[in-house]
């Protein structure tokens, strides 16, 4: 039986942290990096007789996620408590939602990997309190307990065992995480942990029934989750291509191995003992209020992408790329608007933005500088008053200490030479230094034109109107 | 004087205000009474005194100031040590917060705070309110001042037995099954438990979550009303407590209670109950025949289903709201671990005592998959039942009156080996708390050890009001208090 007859069978159990400004269950900040334990009170540290209060930004940022995913909304609703033992775990229960999560039964539309549209379902999104964290042997002997990131509010997204490659993996992560951005309901960063998933692999032969499926979780690298599936796939393949079978398990990703581990010294099988949280009341939804959600919803990249092709003439691809990112989408339109030029704005952020950000593995979240400062370079290059080289030179600036552009010129002294007797000054000089070239041009060599414009640009700093310059040159030469 | 502590609430206030008394005085005389008393009820796990005395000083000079004070302030109490209490010691007479303080004040105690209600201590109960005598306490046995060889009750043993023997004017105390009403019962005291909801119960240290509540034990019914007052109130840190309007419960106190119509459902006086306490419960139907009101026997077959129900949902609550005590963060520690599962299990196996263990077990088998549906889905069905049959029954009548507790106080030690029995101490108190709705204890009268006899009158939802006039009017009528005391009998 060969590799090919397999089909790989994938299901994922996304969790984001959602963007309230305060925990899902007591007002301390959710914000990240701060000190270790200085982010808690009574109720996230489970301290005797603390009562949890459901923050109500948490139920509202889940609704519009189910809304964005095309889920039906669940108007009774409840939590539950998930009971297990961990030390990160403080109440020693995790307070979730077992049979009546907020969302059901949804999907996200992605592209297979032959480039048609293919739904994957959704099957339920509920909401939950992330855990702390444990800090392993970083001061010594032990663990310690950091418990600011305990009640920070999560949504688990489940989808069916829909996906069948890891392109369509990667697609629906992707597509995912920029529709939880536009909600802004999360910001989904990946290496604080704030979108991280759980994956589901499991291998068949076409025809037969699903196999056995492995679990490995919290992944937050879209690599590494592409990276797991390709072995693990092949791992499940492999044994059972030796007569072995697969063990429903969890096993550990080694990012740095590139291999999964089963982890059978782990307890026996998980009994949550789930039961309905009794500190808390049902969640009642209004219809009312889930229109009025729905109403609020931000436009979805979709959209985003048909306006920017319709209205500015961006080529699909440019508006593919200027919308896979929320942050993008908000800047490219804010300066485009200012500079009043959507297509340069766009070509100068997909081209010699997206490259530098790339060279500098930076998000584009992480811009140092604003859309009105990108505006204003586009606007003076448009006017004439810098060139596009000298624009490059102003962006290399912006990304090192970002200030507005007429600003950086004025100290660069690169604003753009376009007197005409200053042009004719250094037009002569040149002519003068390089009689070869003149008498190259005059017998019919074009290209010793550019490289007079070349020498005239190299003496003036590029500052000289490349246009102006040109036309000088022409002139000249003529008498 | 010598009779201070003798003294209900309502008289100290109108001392205070009439300066016959100050607050030094009042603290002082408690605290004499303590010094005297205190070995033989052992009432407290933490006492309070030397703070108390400085409070009740500072209280003296602002009233003397003519700063605005509440009528309460000076007035001293005494508080249930499973509510937590900012810089004092909540131990839950548990070994596993033997050494637990708690950096926050329970929602009540932050009322009490503020009104100037002065805490002598902390008071007995058994371990995490498990436990119908506080002998499961794993600090000390309580005695009862009606007789040194008998329990409190329990759970709230310490707050009744405290209140019994006048070592605090009022108390604090909780009820999940009957916590309260038990040991108010059992001391010949008044003991309140509100309608689920009507008290915040933010502090209060969790052992049944949907049944839990916080409530008040007095000398008098009148002052269970004015401490009701301070503590009843919709609590935004309390998801679970109601948001309705405020009352005054000493308002309708004295209101005539003829024609009122009072239902005697027969189930609760069937086997298993005592002849002396139906004998005295039937001297207080025909007080309450005398004063007007309209007694008929009903039928409220619940109290069986009640206590199976109760069991279960107690104590799978219990068990995953005891699950924080893992010697993790705060609470005992074992010595000797050397793995993270060998630090959870002797932890709780050295920290927990036996009964708090038992309703661990119990709780975790019923909660546990392929049981789930048998045991805790069947008891929350009994719930609802239990429910629709108190509403059935409230249609037709003002108030329930039942026994509160089987027994008058039993022995020391005679029930401890056998906790089915001990359980079945709670059949006329916890249908009450799962149906969620309001009961009041009261002493009707006294065996013929001399032991008090308590009442139960039940209202429904919110109607504390009704219960506290119908409670009232008979206290009035058989003046319990000027012609029994406690005997301190050794």
């Amino acid at each position: 039986m060969a590799v090919e007859d397999y089909e790989l069978i994938v299901g994922l159990e996304v969790h984001a942290e959602l963007s309230t400004k305060t925990k899902i269950f007591c007002s301390c900040p959710t914000e990240f990096g701060a000190e270790p334990n200085t982010h808690v009170c009574p109720v996230c540290m489970a301290l005797p007789g603390a009562l949890p209060v459901l923050n109500e930004k948490v139920v509202e940022y889940a609704v519009k996620a189910g809304l964005a995913t095309n889920c039906e909304i669940e108007k009774n609703s409840k939590n539950d408590r998930k009971n297990y033992f961990y030390p990160d775990l403080p109440k020693s229960y995790q307070i979730s939602q077992f049979d009546k999560p907020l969302c059901n039964h949804g999907y996200i539309e992605i592209e297979d990997d032959n480039g048609n549209p293919k739904k994957i379902r959704i099957l339920r999104i509920h909401i939950e309190e992330d855990a702390g964290k444990l800090n392993h042997n970083e001061f010594g002997a032990g663990s310690l307990v950091d418990l600011n990131r305990a009640g920070v509010p999560l949504i688990e997204i489940v989808s069916e065992p829909d996906f069948r490659s890891t392109g369509e993996v990667d697609r629906y992560l992707k597509k995912l995480k920029s529709i939880l951005q536009y909600i802004d309901v999360s910001d989904c960063k990946m290496q604080e942990g704030s979108y991280r998933a759980d994956v589901n692999v499991s291998v068949h032969k076409k025809g037969e029934p699903f196999g056995t499926r492995t679990e490995m979780k919290n992944i937050n690298s879209f690599k590494s989750i592409t990276r797991l599936i390709d072995y693990e796939k092949e791992r499940q393949i492999y044994e059972l291509e030796h007569g072995n079978t697969i063990e429903q398990e969890t096993r550990r990703w080694d990012d740095l191995e590139g291999r999964t581990f089963s982890m059978r010294n782990k307890e026996d099988s998980q009994d949550y003992r789930y039961f309905p949280e009794p500190d808390l009341v049902a969640i009642k939804l209004s219809d009312e209020y889930i229109e009025n959600i729905r109403k609020e919803l931000p436009e979805m990249p979709e959209s985003r992408k048909e306006r920017y092709m319709n209205k500015y003439g961006l080529s699909e691809k440019d508006s593919n790329s200027i919308t896979a990112s929320k942050y993008l989408s908000d800047f490219f339109e804010k300066a485009g608007e200012i500079a009043n030029d959507y297509k340069s704005v766009c070509n100068w952020l997909n081209s010699d933005i997206a490259r530098i950000l790339n060279e500098k593995e930076m998000e584009p979240e992480e811009i140092p500088f604003t859309a009105e400062e990108l505006a204003e370079m586009v606007t003076l290059i448009n006017k004439g008053t810098i060139s596009t080289s000298i624009g490059k030179k102003v962006l290399d600036e912006l990304f090192e200490n970002p200030r507005m552009p007429s600003k950086i010129i004025e100290e660069k002294g690169w604003v753009q030479i376009s007197d005409e007797g200053a042009i004719k000054e250094v037009v002569l000089k040149v002519l003068a230094e390089n009689a070869q070239s003149v008498a190259d041009y005059k017998a019919g060599k074009d290209r010793a034109l550019g490289f007079l414009v070349g020498q005239a640009m190299k003496q003036t700093k590029g500052k000289a109107n490349p246009k102006m310059l040109n036309e000088m040159f022409i002139e000249e030469l003529k008498k | 004087m010598n009779n201070i502590t003798n003294l209900t609430v309502h008289e100290l206030v109108e001392k205070l205000k009439s300066n016959e008394l100050t607050s030094e005085e009042i603290t002082k005389a408690y605290i004499d009474r303590i010094n005297d008393k205190e070995k033989d009820v052992d009432a407290f796990v933490t006492l309070t005194i030397d703070d108390a005395e400085k409070k009740a000083a500072e209280i003296d000079k602002q009233r003397k100031e003519n700063k605005e004070t509440s009528q309460f302030a000076g007035i001293p109490i005494g508080i249930k040590d499973n509510l937590c209490t900012k810089g004092v010691k909540t131990t839950c007479s548990s070994k596993m917060l033997e050494n637990f303080v708690s950096p926050y004040d329970a929602t009540v105690v932050e009322k009490l705070n503020k009104e100037g209600i002065i805490s002598l201590g902390k008071l007995n109960m058994d371990e995490f309110a498990m436990g119908s005598s506080t002998e499961n306490s794993a600090i000390k046995i309580t005695h009862n001042p009606w007789d040194l060889n008998r329990v409190p009750g329990g759970s709230s043993g310490g707050s009744a037995a405290a209140v019994a023997g006048d070592l605090v004017p009022w108390a604090l105390g909780s009820d999940t099954g009957g916590s309260i009403r038990e040991p108010a019962a059992f001391c010949g005291v008044v003991g309140l438990k509100p309608t689920y909801g009507l008290v915040s119960r933010y502090g209060l240290v969790a052992f049944a979550s949907s049944l839990d509540q916080v409530g008040p034990i007095t000398k008098d019914v009148k002052d269970n009303a004015m401490l009701l007052n301070i503590i009843a109130g919709h609590d935004e840190k309390d998801s679970t407590s109601y948001d309705i309007e405020k009352k005054d419960y000493t308002k309708n106190l004295e209101k005539d209670i003829k024609g009122i119509k009072i239902g005697v459902p027969k189930e609760f006086f069937g086997e298993g109950i005592n002849e002396e306490v139906k004998e005295q419960l039937n001297k207080a139907i025909e007080t309450y025949e005398k004063l007007g009101a309209i007694v008929e026997e009903t039928s409220l077959d619940v109290a069986k289903y009640s206590l199976a129900a109760y069991y279960i949902i107690a104590c799978a609550e219990a068990s995953s709201n005891l699950g924080r005590f893992d010697g993790i963060r705060y609470g005992y520690r074992a010595k000797d671990y050397t793995t993270l599962k060998e630090l959870y299990v002797n932890s709780r196996t050295e920290g927990f005592g036996d009964e708090v263990k038992r309703r661990i077990i119990l709780g975790t088998y019923v909660l546990s998959s392929g049981y789930y549906d048998a045991y805790y889905k069947k008891a929350q069905k009994v719930r609802t039942f239990v429910k629709n049959k108190f509403d059935e029954a409230f249609k037709k009548y003002d108030v329930l009156l039942t026994p509160v507790s089987p027994n008058t106080a039993f022995k020391i030690g005679e029930k401890c080996n056998n906790p089915m029995e001990m359980y079945l101490a709670d059949i006329c108190t916890v249908s009450i708390n799962i149906a969620g709705v309001p009961a009041i204890s009261l002493p009707a009268g006294v065996d013929s050890n001399g032991m008090p006899v308590g009442m139960q009158l039940i209202g429904n939802r919110f109607e504390e009001e009704k219960i506290l006039n119908v409670a009232y009017k008979f206290e009035q009528e058989i003046k319990f208090r000027e012609n029994h005391k406690p005997s301190f009998k050794k």
